[in-house]
């Protein structure tokens, strides 16, 4: 698939809309759209890896609170990733592989913060075998 | 995004009614405060869809309502007031937002624009030393876990006696700088973990620090209250909340909500407007843990407030006192609270969500502090970092109308990437110098987001909220050094 996600304009916010061959994908892609908001991920090293788990009743859920996982990583943690590892398993369990480092104010330029990812019309929809997801961000 | 298509029925010049009969599943009418040019920008996004949205909430009296700041949110919109029963009604988190209690804290100075600009560079580089802002970065004050208990409960309070501020501040504070039914125990280790290491910063966005100049005084008795005497006066304008601890409340409560809707059995069109009854476990649960973000709020600008102070005086090598730094007010502008109104001749008791909306009490009324009892509350309302800023008082029709509630600043046109690429190349930073603005920011890159064009021009806006009546205004000022986190 050759689009991961595009960024999208919101008049108070942003947001991305985020593509996937299936539901683990979407996730990534999702993450890697946020975090391009947030830094340019070419300058973020692979080189520690945090793991991330969660379940949830529904996949707007699931998708919101993985996203803000990631916000909190950064926020919370000083954890900045570049790429990102997802599976999906039945129940809506994710399990995740985080790749990246801690944020250094030396060689990293955050572009802006983002305080969580929101459910503002938020539905995942599955076309043509290609899910995604519209995630406005709240910044 | 497509323009909103529906119906608005005129009613005043500065009213308009989105018909209860709009959507199937509303409760109240939309009232939305504009004037006809406002509302054909506003109506260029969904914001007035999302005024609709969040008449469906169980509970809700009177209308829900849009200041002429309106633009388009998530949930509720930017701008939105909505009052909803506390005993059968329900407490919404998107109603609030992710910053709790953000809001502004104004201090008036004995020095005049002669005094100050001539030093403003240093002073503004002083105070951007002074005062953590930007992306990532950690304040001064390190917090225990007990400790962090104790300001969630005090609030602005708990500043003061860490001597981070003073006694009189806190009497012209919104709440006095602390809501009662704070509960630490509801605030999840997360969100203590996450603001923590932040108190005391301003953040980033559109959080700013501003010294201003009075230009016009309207109301002369009004303005002299709060120590605002003359053209030429200087002022310090503080805008931020409650980091990322007010965010991560958000986020946890949203969570809860989402559960509590199937729970409850509510009915709602956007997953954003996710509520509970306010008289259930989980809205009475919110209620603690927002209550707890409003008072790290409150914290958080008394200790800026107190770094201000600290700067003025090594800046112009005088004493705190000799420059006056006295604190006007401090009010809250993403908050919900329990109130009563007089609503069908009947008195109520209403959980009032404000979301970029301003508390806007009439002169007598209890809640306006003692010393302003006779003129009404100080509404502060800032505009964008080119133009000015305004300083009005709360009304009877207010009170009457919208839960005595106003607006909270300009409100964007502009989507942040519109704005950019309307500004690409522009010296952003050469132009202000050029209207005498001295700016400093941390990120550069998002200056182009927070210019003029992508504001209203807060000019317009008060003139509808003074059209209206919502609230009137005081006194004009604009800035001369502007930091921007």
């Amino acid at each position: 698939m050759d689009k991961q996600f595009e960024v999208i304009e919101h008049t108070a916010d942003i947001g991305i809309i985020a593509y996937g061959r299936e539901p683990g994908e979407l996730m990534a892609n999702a993450a890697r759209g946020m975090t391009s908001l947030m830094i340019d991920p070419l300058t973020v090293q692979p080189a520690l890896s945090n793991k991330i788990e969660l379940q949830e009743q529904d996949d707007v859920t699931l998708l919101v609170e993985w996203l803000n996982e990631i916000i909190y990583a950064l926020d919370a943690e000083g954890l900045i990733f570049r790429e990102f590892a997802v599976a999906i398993s039945a129940g809506l369990k994710l399990s995740a592989v985080c790749y990246g480092e801690k944020l250094d104010a030396a060689r990293h330029k955050l572009k802006r913060e983002i305080k969580a990812a929101t459910y503002h019309n938020l539905n995942i929809v599955k076309l043509n075998n290609v899910y995604s997801a519209k995630i406005i961000f709240d910044i | 995004m497509c323009p909103w298509q529906g119906e608005l029925k005129r009613i005043d010049d500065y009213r308009w009614e989105i018909p209860q009969d709009y959507k199937s599943g509303m409760k109240v009418a939309g009232l939305v405060f504009a004037d006809e040019q406002m509302l054909s920008v506003i109506r260029e996004e969904q914001a007035l869809e999302q005024v609709a949205n969040v008449a469906f909430l169980p509970g809700i009296v009177g209308h829900s309502m849009a200041m002429p700041d309106i633009h388009w949110g998530y949930g509720f919109p930017i701008g939105g007031v909505a009052a909803t029963r506390v005993h059968d009604g329900v407490i919404s988190p998107g109603g609030v937002g992710y910053d709790i209690n953000c809001g502004v804290r104004l201090l008036r100075t004995n020095l005049s624009e002669d005094e100050v600009r001539p030093k403003i560079r240093e002073l503004i580089n002083h105070l951007f030393n002074n005062v953590p802002s930007g992306l990532g970065s950690e304040g001064k004050i390190k917090l225990s876990e007990k400790e962090m208990d104790e300001l969630l409960r005090l609030g602005a309070g708990w500043a003061v006696n860490r001597g981070y501020g003073k006694p009189p501040d806190l009497e012209v504070t919104e709440e006095q700088g602390c809501l009662q039914m704070a509960d630490p125990g509801k605030v999840s280790a997360r969100a203590k973990k996450r603001g923590a290491p932040q108190l005391g910063t301003l953040g980033s966005g559109n959080h700013f620090l501003e010294v201003q100049v009075v230009r016009e005084i309207y109301d002369q008795n009004a303005a002299g209250l709060m120590g605002i005497t003359h053209r030429g006066q200087v002022l310090m304008l503080i805008h931020t909340g409650s980091r990322g601890l007010g965010h991560q409340v958000c986020d946890d409560y949203l969570h809860v909500m989402g559960v509590a809707v199937s729970k409850y059995g509510i009915a709602l069109p956007d997953r954003q407007l996710a509520c509970a009854p306010v008289e259930s476990d989980e809205g009475r649960d919110y209620l603690a843990a927002m209550a707890c973000a409003a008072n790290y709020a409150w914290a958080n600008r008394s200790c800026i407030a107190h770094w201000v102070r600290e700067s003025f005086a090594e800046v112009l090598g005088k004493k705190v006192e000799q420059i006056g730094l006295e604190q006007v007010y401090d009010v809250a502008h993403n908050i919900a609270k329990l109130e009563d109104h007089v609503v069908d001749g009947k008195k109520q008791r209403l959980c009032v969500h404000r979301k970029g909306a301003t508390s806007a009490f009439p002169a007598g009324q209890k809640g306006v502090p003692e010393k302003y009892r006779a003129i009404g509350q100080p509404v502060l309302i800032p505009g964008d970092m080119g133009r000015c800023s305004f300083i009005a008082v709360g009304t009877d029709r207010a009170m009457q109308e919208t839960f005595g509630s106003t607006c909270h600043g300009a409100g964007r046109v502009q989507s942040r990437g519109a704005a950019r690429r309307a500004m690409r190349g522009i010296d952003i930073a050469g132009q202000l110098a050029e209207q005498g603005i001295y700016i400093r920011t941390g990120n550069p890159d998002e200056l182009a987001e927070e210019a003029s064009s992508a504001y209203k021009d807060v000019n317009d806006v008060i003139a509808v909220t003074q059209g209206a009546g919502i609230s009137r205004k005081v006194a004009m000022s604009t800035p001369i050094g502007v930091i921007k986190g």
